[in-house]
């Protein structure tokens, strides 16, 4: 075709969706996630969420590994919330050979999972504020997710993938200044916290870009498995934690923030940043509590000998700071088990991107994005 | 008396070559201002380092000395970074993608460059130091920082690359869009004044009173000038054409070493000049401070001259600078649309009522 024939007739110029491929390099697809967005201009018509950049055969592996040497592995698998996953795991296996833990167990597992919970968070605000491009409170949270890991570190050595919590048990006892030092924490922490929220939560800046973008109903939270924090600020009240209390929490009083709609709709991401700042408050609480009526005992008293499962299958759940960790597991009666499936909170959580982002722009999906704090170490294991 | 000026007159000194004192005095005058944008990149970059750790609650650069000088415990520890960086930076590979268009993308940093440093041609540092003295001095400055746009869309498009192309959209857009309220908002001193060039408006604020606050009107019109001349620099909360989390870098993605820094240099000279533009048309320009408070008697008016001139005009700016910075490291960022409502919505209506207003003002 002639060029002065499309200039003569203006329909036949065709227009086409622009594809933009976001990551797996990229600033903000936290990891390598890579994005494929159709664009017009800057608004989003189309989202495919492509993962699997990270994939380290987790079950795989799993399924040539004695249960004692797949705990170090699940470390790895949410490296953000170590803690939780070790935790989440160790309960799955304790579950199948009905062992049944001292108290203090349970309440060490339940410190340091606040703590991670906590960690987890906080750094959640920080990449979220960098997200809409708020850089200071980045830096503020990393000095206090740093304290955190200091006390992990006086606790067993590591900083980032810990393997402290054992099936049976947990690899060390509290060290001696550990209850001092933590209580130093949450009292010079909180007042921190509050100095994030003063500098984020209500900015009008802030609130322009998160509040009535990517709103997530009630009904496609549900209709896509989304669990965890993401869940809670479109307003359902279900935490694990409460609703099937595994280890200690139903001796804990706290309660389950949700989203209300403060600033926009329910379910939107500003609610997403709420519900998360509120449970560390949340978690504070309960980790005050679980200090008062922690009792003595011996941490390696239910270690098993050997791990060595019962015949069947077992799924265990669990509430990490991403939503429901599920742990199934399969086993033949070896030390090996048959087969090891995890359900990865933040891959259910990934799946709804598309369907709450389509129709915003460039910017807002970034900012979506980071509002369902996905972890691509758990997506692809 | 103006650089230009001073080399030009002393052409009645008999036996001095015309051409040759054509030569001087576009030289001397360049030489001046390239040292200048240096020197301001120089401390500007070093000085939003440290602002920006200690608000963030860190000490910055802390390692790199100047001539063995290894400085304090805390401001002046890393005095020597942003040299050794500007260093690293000239060193640095050039590179340019296979598939972008060389020679477009080669030109667009000098074309940038250019457009901030002919704009200081008509800045002035004080009633003495002053590079050329127009008559339209002020319609002079908001015209030439409008031609780095060119740049913006040239360096985007050359570089083959999705994002520079959506990072220079956005920069092209967002850089004409907020011209128009810093054009509306400087007229009102020329309605005041009476007067384009920098001399004017500044011995008119000398004789009454400083512009921001000579009505309430002014005082709007240099909030609004200034928050437009944040966004004309493309910083936060402004800094949607180079946002790091989702345009990667925007127009300058594909740039390197000295082209890169070129963009560097050209982004701190536009904060320089944007606050020098405010503080001589809003903040009584080269004169003190002092004067703003009656009780210092006149006889004090040696604080006032060439040089305490320039240094008043320029703590004044760097207030602005600094400003600014504090913007930078407290604010997110806003979306493109919500850029443009905050532009065409708000800072217009107000910019056009003001005119309106200053008018009906004078004549009262």
């Amino acid at each position: 075709m002639m060029e002065k024939d499309i200039l003569k007739d203006k329909s036949i110029i065709e227009t086409d969706e622009m594809v933009l491929n976001m990551g797996p390099q990229h600033p903000s697809t936290h990891g390598v996630l890579r994005l494929k967005i159709h664009t017009d201009g800057e608004v989003v018509s189309r989202i495919e969420p492509i993962i699997g950049y990270l994939h380290r055969c987790f079950e795989k592996h799993s399924e040539n590994l004695p249960y004692e040497q797949i705990t170090p592995f699940t470390d790895r698998c949410d490296y953000l919330s170590s803690m939780h996953m070790t935790h989440g795991y160790a309960m799955a296996v304790e579950k199948m050979m009905d062992i049944e833990l001292p108290e203090r167990v349970e309440y060490i597992r339940v410190i340091v999972s606040e703590f991670q919970r906590i960690a987890s968070h906080v750094f959640f605000i920080g990449v979220f504020g960098l997200d809409v491009g708020a850089i200071t409170p980045f830096t503020w949270v990393f000095r206090d997710r740093e304290r955190i890991v200091d006390l992990f570190e006086t606790l067993c050595g590591a900083r980032l993938l810990y393997n402290y919590v054992w099936p049976g048990g947990v690899s060390h006892d509290l060290p001696e200044k550990f209850i001092r030092n933590s209580i130093e924490f949450l009292d010079y922490f909180e007042p921190q916290l509050d100095e994030v929220d003063n500098l984020l939560t209500t900015n009008k800046i802030f609130i322009e870009r998160t509040a009535d973008i990517g709103v997530m109903s009630k009904e496609t939270a549900i209709n896509y498995g989304v669990t965890g924090p993401s869940l809670r600020a479109s307003g359902i009240p279900f935490d694990l934690r409460k609703n099937e209390p595994y280890s200690v929490y139903d001796k804990l009083d706290f309660d389950i923030p949700i989203g209300k709609g403060e600033m926009g709709t329910v379910g939107d991401s500003w609610d997403r940043y709420k519900v998360r700042l509120q449970e560390i408050k949340e978690s504070v609480k309960i980790l005050r509590q679980c200090f008062k009526s922690l009792p003595d005992g011996d941490v390696h008293a239910a270690l098993p000998k050997k791990v060595r499962t019962k015949k069947g299958t077992v799924y265990s759940k669990y509430e990490s700071s991403r939503g429901e960790l599920g742990y199934y597991l399969m086993s033949d009666g070896k030390n090996i088990p048959l087969r090891l499936k995890m359900r990865s909170p933040a891959f259910s959580n990934l799946s709804v991107l598309s369907e709450i982002s389509e129709g915003w722009m460039i910017s807002d999906v970034i900012t979506i994005l980071g509002s369902l704090d996905i972890v691509l170490g758990e997506i692809d294991r | 008396m103006s650089f230009v000026d001073l080399i030009l007159d002393s052409i009645s000194i008999p036996g001095v070559n015309y051409s040759l004192l054509l030569i001087l005095a576009v030289l001397i005058p360049g030489l001046i201002i390239f040292l200048l944008m240096t020197v301001n990149a120089i401390v500007a970059v070093y000085m939003e380092r440290k602002i920006s750790a200690f608000m963030q609650d860190r000490l910055g650069p802390m390692e790199v000395g100047l001539f063995g000088f290894k400085g304090g415990k805390k401001f002046w520890g890393g005095i020597g970074q942003t040299i050794a960086d500007a260093i690293k930076l000239l060193a640095k590979e050039d590179i340019i993608p296979k598939d972008a268009d060389r020679f477009m993308m080669m030109l667009a940093p000098f074309i940038i460059f250019i457009a901030s440093f002919i704009t200081f041609i008509g800045v002035p540092l004080s009633n003495e130091f002053l590079i050329s003295d127009f008559n339209i001095g002020l319609l002079y400055i908001i015209a030439m920082s409008s031609v780095g746009v060119i740049g913006i869309i040239l360096a985007g498009w050359s570089s083959n690359n999705k994002w520079s192309l959506y990072g220079a959209m956005r920069a092209a857009s967002q850089i004409i869009s907020y011209e128009i309220p810093i054009g509306m908002t400087l007229l009102l001193p020329v309605i005041i004044t009476g007067g384009l060039s920098v001399h004017a408006i500044v011995e008119w604020q000398l004789d009454h009173r400083w512009l921001i606050i000579h009505s309430p009107f002014t005082f709007v019109a240099f909030i609004i000038f200034f928050i437009s001349g944040v966004a004309e620099t493309n910083r936060t909360p402004f800094d949607i054409p180079e946002a790091e989390s989702e345009l990667v870098a925007g127009w300058m993605t594909e740039y390197s070493g000295f082209r890169w820094s070129l963009f560097f240099l050209s982004e701190y000279t536009n904060m320089l000049i944007i606050s020098l533009v405010g503080a001589f048309v809003f903040l009584g320009g080269w004169g003190s401070p002092l004067t703003l408070i009656n009780i210092i008697p006149s006889s004090y008016m040696f604080l006032e001259g060439p040089f305490l001139g320039m240094l008043w005009l320029l703590l004044k700016a760097i207030i602005l600078i600094f400003i600014m910075m504090w913007f930078r490291w407290t604010f997110p960022r806003l979306r493109v649309d919500q850029l443009m409502y905050l532009c065409w919505k708000v800072f217009i209506p107000f910019a056009l009522f003001n005119i309106l207003a200053v008018g009906i003002w004078e004549i009262i």
